[in-house]
């Protein structure tokens, strides 16, 4: 069975991956469909959704349309999550690669320096770095991608271990091919598949982290984002429900969505992994 | 002795890891733009030129920076965490003033977490593929992918202010008056909301690991000699099953430990529980960095106790680790 096929037999990733799909359309078309931006006052503030004309989502405590908040913000979701998952995974995969594969003193530094990052409470790690480099875009990325590349690293330093130890290698060793040859055409290669699946995981607790970030007031001050949104409208739950009901919704489906996908890319990658009454 | 040495271990190991993050600390407070000093003082203008200037001496930012090093790293090792000037008090009091009710608020978050979580994996696990094992696995996926703090305000909005069962606010009713057992149940209503929107997530995290884990085990050779003496299956499933999956989760729940710590500071944030990650939002909007940094600290050192009593416990629960090391 080809790889589609597989992943096509589990009905919730292939759901997952529609509504990814579509959350992507809508992040590129935000300029198209609300060219005055998610700033903008269109009407007097607190409007109820479903009231008014060409305001589905009602407006906000400023009297910005939420809808169009809700649009854009789909796009630094995306973005954060797929750069910081990039980064994380430029910082894990050579670490792990390295301390797999020559073992040793190289292994026990790498991996004490992993465990380091792995103590550290995560979440209060990105707050203390995004609130010191002042919250920006690439401040939050760099932030997000600096907690999340342990585990990465560590599945990638056992996949490197059990590869490493395999005929093939030895034949390769014989055959004189450098150890820089071996690691990236003869080992890297066959640990592709559980670090996809990791990243898709990654993608949706990027998404969480940011969207997190910005409910506190560390987004970007220039960038409308679901988090914010919610965190905007804390204050005022008990009298506009709406302005943080629909937000987080975006923030549920897309995340539920990258996960479900995740799950498939498993089953669908590693088939003879799958475990019984895993449905 | 063999636990002894392993506490001993652990405690080395805590003592090395709370260093590098003094370290971590002053690079990060070097990192920041703009003259450490001010940093530390808080930058709206809370401090007075006087103040700087004796924080630059106190620092001894004309000297050499592995000085400056060593005074910042030694200051925090004997648990100087330095002056909030924003909150005129030592970073320290604050903190310790606030410990308590983040204390109360993640033990019991934990505890319904982990007990939920194994219940309902294990329950998952007895009925695979069918009505029950969906439902379980299914609403997990669903609190796996739901912001702490969403679910925070979306409670508040339904039990508190919508059915007006549970207080959405604060550590107990101000002003009350309350005293002995009646303050004990104000506050435990007032725990509620938070510590089970706390649990949530990690419930989700616990149930899946169980479930994974049930199953797992279930399908190993000492389970089918269980069977073929004909003990009933419930039987099986709680004294050969459960006990052998649960080692996996105890690991997981040592380090999701941590989690929990910093998902504090959004649960404290939506319903004003008066904990040291409320304490870090107002010093967030206040810049007021030594308290930041303070609050990081003391919660990787939460962590890190939590992981050694984990690691206690694990050993007690399976008397094989460790002996092969």
């Amino acid at each position: 069975m080809s790889l589609w096929s597989r992943f096509a037999t589990n009905r919730a990733a292939v759901a997952g991956l529609i509504v990814l799909i579509v959350v992507i359309i809508i992040a590129i078309l935000a300029p198209v469909m609300f060219p005055k931006g998610p700033w903008a006052m269109v009407q007097r503030p607190f409007l109820a959704p479903f009231g008014t004309d060409g305001l589905p989502l009602g407006t906000d405590t400023l009297g910005r349309d939420v809808m169009a908040g809700l649009i854009y913000g789909a796009r630094v979701s995306l973005l954060v999550g797929l750069v910081s998952t990039v980064m994380a995974l430029l910082i894990g995969v050579p670490l792990g690669a390295v301390a797999g594969f020559y073992g040793g003193w190289v292994d026990e530094i790498a991996m004490r320096f992993t465990e380091f990052f792995q103590t550290i409470p995560n979440f209060a790690l990105a707050i203390v770095l995004v609130a010191i480099l002042e919250p920006s875009l690439t401040s939050i990325t760099i932030s997000i991608a600096i907690v999340s590349w342990p585990p990465v690293a560590r599945l990638v330093r056992a996949e490197v271990m059990s590869v490493t130890r395999r005929e093939y290698v030895d034949a390769a060793r014989l055959a004189g091919l450098s150890n820089l040859h071996i690691l990236t055409r003869q080992v890297l290669p066959n640990t592709v598949s559980p670090i996809i699946v990791m990243a898709s995981l990654m993608v949706a607790t990027a998404i969480l982290l940011e969207s997190s970030l910005s409910f506190l007031g560390l987004g970007d001050p220039n960038i409308m984002s679901w988090g914010y949104q919610i965190g905007a409208a804390r204050t005022v739950i008990r009298s506009a429900w709406w302005l943080s009901f629909f937000p987080g919704v975006a923030i549920v489906l897309t995340v539920l969505a990258l996960n479900l996908i995740g799950e498939g890319l498993n089953d669908a990658l590693n088939p003879h992994l799958t475990r019984k009454g895993k449905s | 002795m063999a636990i002894a040495g392993t506490i001993l271990g652990r405690l080395l190991k805590a003592a090395l890891t709370l260093f590098a993050i003094a370290v971590l600390n002053f690079f990060l407070i070097h990192a920041a733009p703009g003259d450490p000093a001010a940093v530390l003082a808080g930058e709206a203008g809370a401090a007075d030129e006087q103040m700087i200037a004796d924080l630059r001496a106190q620092f001894g930012l004309d000297q050499p920076l592995y000085v400056q090093l060593y005074r910042y790293v030694g200051n925090i090792l004997t648990l100087d965490l330095g002056y909030s000037f924003r909150q005129g008090a030592p970073v320290l009091d604050l903190i310790l003033e606030r410990l308590p009710a983040t204390l109360i608020l993640t033990l019991t978050a934990f505890w319904i977490s982990l007990l939920a979580g194994v219940a309902l994996g294990v329950a998952a696990s007895a009925r695979v593929g069918k009505f029950t094992d969906s439902l379980i696995t299914g609403t997990a996926l669903l609190f796996y992918a739901t912001p702490l703090y969403w679910a925070a305000l979306m409670a508040v909005l339904v039990f508190s202010v919508q059915l007006g069962w549970l207080p959405g606010f604060g550590y107990e009713t101000v002003g009350s008056g309350y005293g002995g057992f009646d303050r004990a149940i104000d506050i435990l209503k007032h725990l509620i909301l938070p510590a089970l929107t706390l649990g949530l997530f990690f419930m989700a995290v616990y149930m899946r690991m169980t479930r994974a884990s049930m199953l797992e085990v279930a399908q190993q050779d000492f389970v089918k000699t269980a069977r073929a003496k004909g003990l009933a299956p419930s039987v099986i499933r709680r004294r050969h099953i459960l006990r052998n999956a649960l080692l996996p989760v105890v690991t997981l729940a040592g380090l999701q430990a941590g989690q929990l710590v910093g998902g504090a500071v959004l649960t404290e944030t939506v319903f004003a529980w008066p904990g040291i990650g409320r304490l870090m939002f107002e010093s967030l909007a206040a810049r007021d960095y030594n308290t930041i940094l303070g609050v990081f600290l003391v919660s990787a050192l939460m962590v890190i106790i939590f992981n050694i009593i984990t690691d206690i416990v694990y050993r007690l629960i399976d008397p094989r680790i460790g002996q092969k090391a």
